[in-house]
């Protein structure tokens, strides 16, 4: 397979990138950010990416959706990370739809997946609980109880956490925290009694929600997939997002490089323009080759993704390795070349800095994607 | 030697009895910095009584001379004042632009009369200086600047604009560099000038930084008079004074490598990841990565010790000051995204009581700017490149 976009790919880049671009540049960030809106996100812009069919982009025909695969969710997360634009895409159409059409019963898919597909339905995947990404160390707790199971414990850094209608919940069924058997995956009513829900307000102006369960009940319907073997759909769902995440940065790291050369060619110190500065221009070049050869590998992972998820996890963290460590490059040497101004919060570098950050933390940074390379190549 | 050891048991006696337990906590926020001038608030009991004990000793500053607040001891006794507050990590007593940066140059230049009218507010804190150097178009390339000074009898009128003043909304007085002369060529007509921000004329407006902070703003000048008498060094000759300047501040931006008083990196990262059975941080990378910090750190702490012995032994390059700033910046953006790394997601939150409003994230955007503030770093290369190394077209 080539690692280039099919034209069908191509199109759906553009038509994004126009909805995008017209709707939802920078400014829409810093004004939502700058009001303190409640939800975060614009409703209204949300209706319209399900219209053009990018909610369900990942729901199968039969549900309502595109059936499309990972590539293409790559395809709009880039877009979306070259804005900035808050979105559920992530949480809602990548993780969540995909999470459903993987592990879920004909009843659950039919009940959740054409809602998520029309953009009625918002959904969020509580699952890290530490400071750090590290799945299989999930410790709230799923006791059993009559045909059901009661759930306590904590989750962090839930995103959209605070606007979903369902919480796609990871909880420890048997085993302890660290080990890969005995987790479960459940759906959970946010509005359940003993759910407790704390809106944060994150360093890069988007949603994220800390959420504690009290001894929330939920019935044997509400498991999603298998009890205690849910890490098997955990991680494959989990690599189509850090895949998502890692086309975000990719998207971000290019527009902040455009950007910077822009200002390069603009800037005069000196009687001339600062991109006639050697020191500069190999910084460019580098920088450039970075972001490139970080493309081709996250394409890559996404083409992996959809051959066979289960043999995708090597790209996978190869690809958000090293999204993690261009753009934050990228973001460091776009403040550092405007000086000053990239200081400013009235110019958007900084905006770009402080997403990169948080894409880098969220599903795993680079350090987590190269130890499990490691440890997937057997050192 | 043996004096030495005396000064230093004496030292260590003193600052045990006088400096308060709160003020050897590592700094939390902004306000646990205190900067002087004329609306000067104390943040806390203990940091009044800290700042004015060590002003009535004199060791606000303690290497400058007595006769103008200071504490009159020479470069061995100094260090061991500092050594010994870094021993219990007593805080500053006072951050201010007046002793790091304008106060050598007053020393080196002033006239008598300034210096017996400028050093004892600077000394004990009365006067907050701000730095009036930098220009919309003349950053990097700081010789170009516009703002001129006419001659109108015994005094000049300043018109013009600066950017990136670094605290003039909260600053009594400037020190700032005007074009005396507009024919001569660009580094050959500039004065450097002394004035109050409340003369008429002076406006100033808040930027507001990515760290959601504005520490800094733009200031105008609209014909502000002020007496020739201000000057300090040679008019038309600022250029000197101005560079003499730029070496202390940007030693004093390199010294921000270092830790001072807060928590080593590896224990913020072992509270925050946890550890493995063996003690060992919990993530095998980022310990590496921590390791080679430390080792950098506690090598640019020697270098820095060893500048100011070169430079006692009249041996420093006047230029190293540049390559000091280069890699202390560096270095302390390095450390801030480590611990950025060592927080996850704990570090991003930006507005809650939890974080402490965001301390965190603050403070790593905020040192983005230290690559930038003093001069940037590609200009200390440049400088390092031209001036020691002696490089061709450099
Ligand atoms: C937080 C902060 C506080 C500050 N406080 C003060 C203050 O109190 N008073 C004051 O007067 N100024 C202050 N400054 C201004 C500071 O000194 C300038 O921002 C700095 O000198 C850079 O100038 P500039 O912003 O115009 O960037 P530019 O000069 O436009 O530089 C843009 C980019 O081009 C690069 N560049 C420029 N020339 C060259 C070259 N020859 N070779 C290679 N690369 C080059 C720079 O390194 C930078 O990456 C402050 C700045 C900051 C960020």
């Amino acid at each position: 397979m080539p690692l280039l976009l099919t034209e069908e790919q191509s199109m759906l880049r553009d038509s994004a990138r126009g909805l995008i671009s017209d709707h939802a540049s920078v400014s829409h960030l810093r004004q939502l950010r700058d009001t303190r809106d409640d939800t975060g996100f614009s409703r209204q812009l949300w209706a319209t990416f399900a219209e053009m069919g990018f909610a369900g982009l990942l729901v199968p025909e039969e549900h309502g959706g595109s059936g499309l695969g990972a590539v293409e969710a790559g395809v709009i997360m880039e877009e979306i990370g070259r804005t900035l634009m808050p979105s559920p895409f992530l949480a809602t159409a990548v993780l969540s739809a995909s999470a459903l059409a993987r592990a879920g019963s004909a009843g659950q898919k039919s009940e959740y997946l054409p809602k998520i597909a029309s953009g009625a339905l918002l959904s969020a995947l509580a699952l890290d609980e530490g400071a750090k990404h590290r799945p299989l160390h999930t410790a709230l707790q799923a006791v059993r109880s009559g045909n059901g199971f009661r759930l306590s414990g904590a989750k962090a850094m839930v995103v959209d956490g605070h606007v979903a209608d369902l919480l796609l919940v990871v909880a420890r069924s048997a085993g302890t925290p660290g080990e890969r058997d005995g987790l479960t995956l459940f759906l959970v009513d946010p509005k359940a009694k003993g759910v407790a829900i704390e809106r944060t307000i994150m360093v890069d102006a988007h949603n994220a929600a800390r959420i504690r369960f009290d001894d929330v009940e939920v019935t044997a319907d509400h498991v999603l997939g298998e009890v205690d073997g849910g890490a098997a759909v955990l991680s494959s769902v989990l690599d189509l997002g850090r895949g998502a995440v890692a086309s975000e940065m990719v998207g971000l790291s290019e527009e902040v490089f455009g950007r910077t050369v822009a200002y390069l060619k603009e800037r005069k110190q000196f009687g001339k323009a600062i991109g006639e500065f050697q020191a500069l221009q190999h910084r460019a070049a580098h920088l450039y080759i970075e972001i490139e050869i970080t493309r081709a590998a996250v394409l890559k992972a996404l083409q992996a993704i959809d051959a066979d998820p289960a043999k995708a996890a090597a790209a996978v963290a190869v690809a958000k390795a090293r999204a993690g460590t261009t753009a934050t490059l990228a973001v460091q040497e776009g403040v550092q070349m405007h000086g000053g101004m990239g200081m400013t919060d009235q110019f958007d570098i900084g905006f770009f800095m402080k997403r990169a950050r948080v894409c880098e933390e969220l599903l795993g940074d680079a350090n987590y994607h190269a130890a499990q390379l490691a440890q997937l190549r057997g050192y | 030697m043996a004096d030495l050891d005396t000064f230093r048991r004496e030292t260590r006696a003193w600052l045990e009895a006088n400096c308060p337990p709160e003020m050897r906590r590592p700094m939390t926020s902004e306000e646990d910095t205190f900067w002087g001038g004329r609306n000067a608030k104390f943040s806390s009991e203990p940091q009044r009584i800290w700042f004015e004990r060590m002003r009535d000793k004199g060791w606000t500053v303690p290497h400058w001379p007595k006769e103008y607040g200071g504490g009159g001891l020479d470069g061995e006794e100094a260090k061991i004042v500092r050594q010994e507050m870094a021993a219990i990590g007593a805080r500053a007593p006072i951050t201010s632009f007046g002793i790091s940066m304008l106060g050598p140059a007053l020393l080196k230049y002033g006239t008598d009369e300034q210096k017996r009218e400028h050093l004892p507010k600077i000394t004990a804190g009365l006067i907050r200086w701000c730095q009036g150097y930098s220009e919309p178009n003349a950053g990097s390339d700081l010789a170009s600047l516009q703002t001129r000074a006419e001659s109108d009898g015994d005094d000049y009128v300043i018109n013009g604009q600066k950017i990136w003043t670094s605290y003039a909304n909260y600053a009594d007085w400037i020190f700032c560099l005007v074009r005396t002369d507009p024919t001569a060529k660009k580094h050959d007509g500039i004065s450097f000038i002394l004035f109050d921000m409340t003369s008429k004329g002076v406006s100033t407006k808040p930027i507001l930084l990515i760290s959601g902070r504005s520490p800094f703003c733009e200031t105008f000048f609209d014909n502000v008079r002020v007496p020739k008498a201000n000057v300090l060094g040679t008019v038309n000759r600022g250029w000197d004074v101005a560079k003499y300047l730029l070496q202390h501040e940007r030693a004093m931006i390199s010294g921000m490598g270092e830790r001072g008083g807060s928590r080593p990196l590896g224990q913020v990262a072992a509270d925050s990841i946890g550890s493995d059975g063996q003690g060992r941080l919990d993530d095998a990378l980022l310990r590496a990565d921590i390791a080679t910090f430390d080792v950098d750190e506690a090598a640019l702490a020697a270098a820095a010790e060893r500048m100011v012995d070169l430079a006692k032994a009249g041996q420093g390059h006047p230029a190293f000051s540049s390559a000091m700033k280069y890699y202390g910046t560096e270095l302390n953006k390095r450390r801030h995204e480590l611990l950025m790394s060592a927080g996850g997601i704990n570090a991003l939150e930006w507005e809650s009581d939890r974080s402490g409003e965001g301390a965190r994230p603050r403070a790593w955007l905020r040192t983005k700017a230290n690559s930038i503030e003093g001069g940037t770093s590609e200009v200390m290369l440049g400088i390092v490149a031209k001036r020691i190394l002696d490089l061709p077209g450099a």
